[in-house]
């Protein structure tokens, strides 16, 4: 099938292949919005990529008072990881180090889930002896004293089997400028999707990367066939008049969130158009073999 | 589907066993088969039939018009459904109660919701003494589950508690939360005197109270989170007991006594004299 051309962006006709992954959510709340995005960001900091950070996760969204469990201002943040083993050593040691350490902060499952992973139940020993069990109907949480007053964390928080991670799209345009341009407008349309997150900063990966290397023991090198300067050198996948490429990544709780959000990214492109933004819209995959979830670029179209 | 009503025809000579009329022990009884059972409590057999008189319904849905002291173990090991009784209950209501939803709109007798482990339990007027506690030889009260009494609650409610919440709108008598190994109580009135006694962990919220054992210790007037996110678990059952939680509260903690793991929240400005 030959490449579609919407409104002057060309999309390729291929698919970005997902693999199944582990996630959880969590509701972080504080006195102030300020607080709870400190909190957020920095648990969610230096979690881009399961290759070297044992976790992939970001920001879902902003809560208001009236959708979190204590009606202060918070934070939904999303958790990937490849085993329920490894997500469950991120939770403790971020939420550990980078929650609990927060001011006035707190922590909550966001997540409804079969099964669970310890959150409070792991951190209540930095209580010392002096942290308080509470359970309330079918709510379990931990106050656990500290210097400005006690940190109040739910038991545990919900596991999903479920979680997607790996979705992309390649924005390839004719300037490095145009092309961070559309790659922005799709993270931010992205940014407004349910239940997904892009962990690269700002949403956007400019490093796009392939299975192996020629050096031993490195898992993942460049993506040359997608680097402009080596055009000439290797088997490219680019046009004559490409000379940036930027990617985005996206983590999602479901299948069909990453799907709707692929598609407000593809939206957004197009929207921008590719003599502001990119020229043409593709997608990663490895022959389809290794992932088993397949999006279809075609079937995505605004 | 319409309620299953039980209406008093004439009050019982004797103590009434109320205990098989939950809704798992109906399930699945025709009118015939529930007339028949028996509630006798002395050597003289009465049965459903000679009490009530029986409208069928819904087993879910169980309704007592009617009641009084001698009406004992009202919704015993009830685990399931809405019980409703319009009247006063005897002794051990909701007794090991483990589900569903079980109001009395009248008072409630010594040991209401002793051994209780889930569910709700509402009682509109008073309860006597021991609300939640255990019978003797047992090792604890309320396991579980929400107690709200709109009224006041006799001595040593939530006596040797474990989990749950029991929430009293008006006063307590003395000893309140005496005992406890964990849970919430939460007294809106004034507690009579020695409160928390010998209290491992667990927490006491208190509107008032009477003089406070000495092996209490204060810890300052504290607005915690943990007393916010409760009020906000509790604000359906009882909007006065989440309005005392969200307030600066006094935390004494205790009884140092023993372990001394617990705390007794008393309204700022509220005398908690010890008794030494």
């Amino acid at each position: 099938m030959p490449n579609l051309i919407v409104k002057g962006v060309q999309v390729d006709d291929t698919f970005a292949e997902a693999f199944g992954m582990r996630a959880t959510a969590l509701i972080i709340t504080a006195d102030s919005t300020k607080w709870a995005r400190q909190a957020a960001v920095t648990m969610t900091g230096m979690a881009t990529s399961v290759i070297g950070c044992g976790c992939e996760a970001g920001i879902d969204r902003e809560l208001s008072g009236k959708d979190t469990p204590d009606g202060r201002p918070g934070i939904r943040v999303l958790l990937f990881a490849v085993s329920t083993a490894e997500l469950q050593k991120q939770v403790q040691t971020r939420v550990g180090q980078c929650v609990l350490t927060s001011p006035s902060s707190a922590c909550y499952s966001g997540l409804e889930g079969e099964e669970l992973l310890r959150l409070g139940d792991g951190l209540r020993y930095f209580g010392d002896g002096w942290q308080i069990s509470k359970r309330v109907g079918a709510k379990h949480f931990w106050r656990i004293p500290v210097m400005d007053g006690e940190f109040v964390c739910e038991a545990t928080s919900g596991l999903t089997k479920q979680a997607v991670g790996g979705g992309n799209l390649l924005i390839i345009g004719r300037t490095a400028q145009t092309t961070r341009a559309a790659a922005e407008a799709a993270a931010a349309a992205i940014a407004k999707a349910p239940d997904v997150i892009a962990p690269f900063p700002g949403g956007i990966v400019r490093s796009g990367s392939k299975v192996g290397s020629k050096y031993k023991g490195v898992s993942a090198s460049t993506n040359d066939a997608y680097c402009p300067t080596l055009r000439g050198v290797v088997k490219t996948e680019l046009d004559s008049d490409a000379s940036s490429v930027l990617e985005i990544v996206i983590d999602g709780l479901t299948s069909d969130a990453v799907a709707s959000a692929m598609r407000a990214g593809i939206a957004a492109i197009v929207k921008l158009g590719p003599k502001r933004g990119a020229t043409r819209i593709g997608a990663g995959n490895y022959g389809g073999k290794l992932g088993p979830h397949h999006y279809y670029l075609r079937k995505l179209l605004p | 589907m319409t309620r299953l009503i039980f209406t008093l025809r004439e009050n019982p000579r004797q103590r009434l066993d109320l205990s098989p009329l939950v809704s798992h022990r109906l399930a699945g009884k025709s009118v015939r088969e529930i007339e028949r059972l028996e509630l006798q409590t002395t050597r003289h057999r009465i049965e459903v039939g000679d009490v009530f008189r029986l409208r069928m319904g819904d087993v879910e849905q169980i309704c007592i018009e009617g009641g009084g002291e001698r009406f004992d173990y009202v919704g015993r090991e009830m685990a399931g459904g809405e019980l409703l009784v319009e009247g006063d209950v005897g002794i051990q209501a909701g007794r090991l109660m483990s589900g569903g939803r079980l109001t009395v709109r009248g008072n409630a007798g010594p040991w209401a919701a002793s051994g209780m482990k889930s569910g709700v339990f509402q009682i509109t007027g008073a309860a006597g003494d021991r609300l939640g506690a255990p019978l003797p030889g047992e090792m604890s009260g309320t396991r579980g589950g929400i107690v709200v009494v709109r009224g006041d609650a006799g001595e040593r409610a939530g006596d040797r508690m474990r989990r749950g919440t029991i929430i009293i709108e008006g006063d307590a008598g003395p000893y309140a939360g005496g005992r406890m190994i964990a849970g919430t109580v939460v007294v809106l009135g004034r507690a009579g005197r020695l409160p928390g006694y010998l209290l491992k962990r667990g927490t006491i919220f208190l509107g008032g109270c009477g003089a406070l054992s000495p092996t209490f210790v204060d810890c300052g007037v504290h607005q915690l989170l943990g007393n916010r996110f409760m009020a906000a678990m509790v604000e359906s059952h009882s909007k006065r007991a989440a309005k005392l939680m969200r307030q600066p509260l006094r935390r004494l903690a205790g009884d140092m006594a023993i372990l001394g793991k617990g705390e007794i929240f008393v309204r700022n400005g509220a005398s908690f004299l010890s008794d030494t």
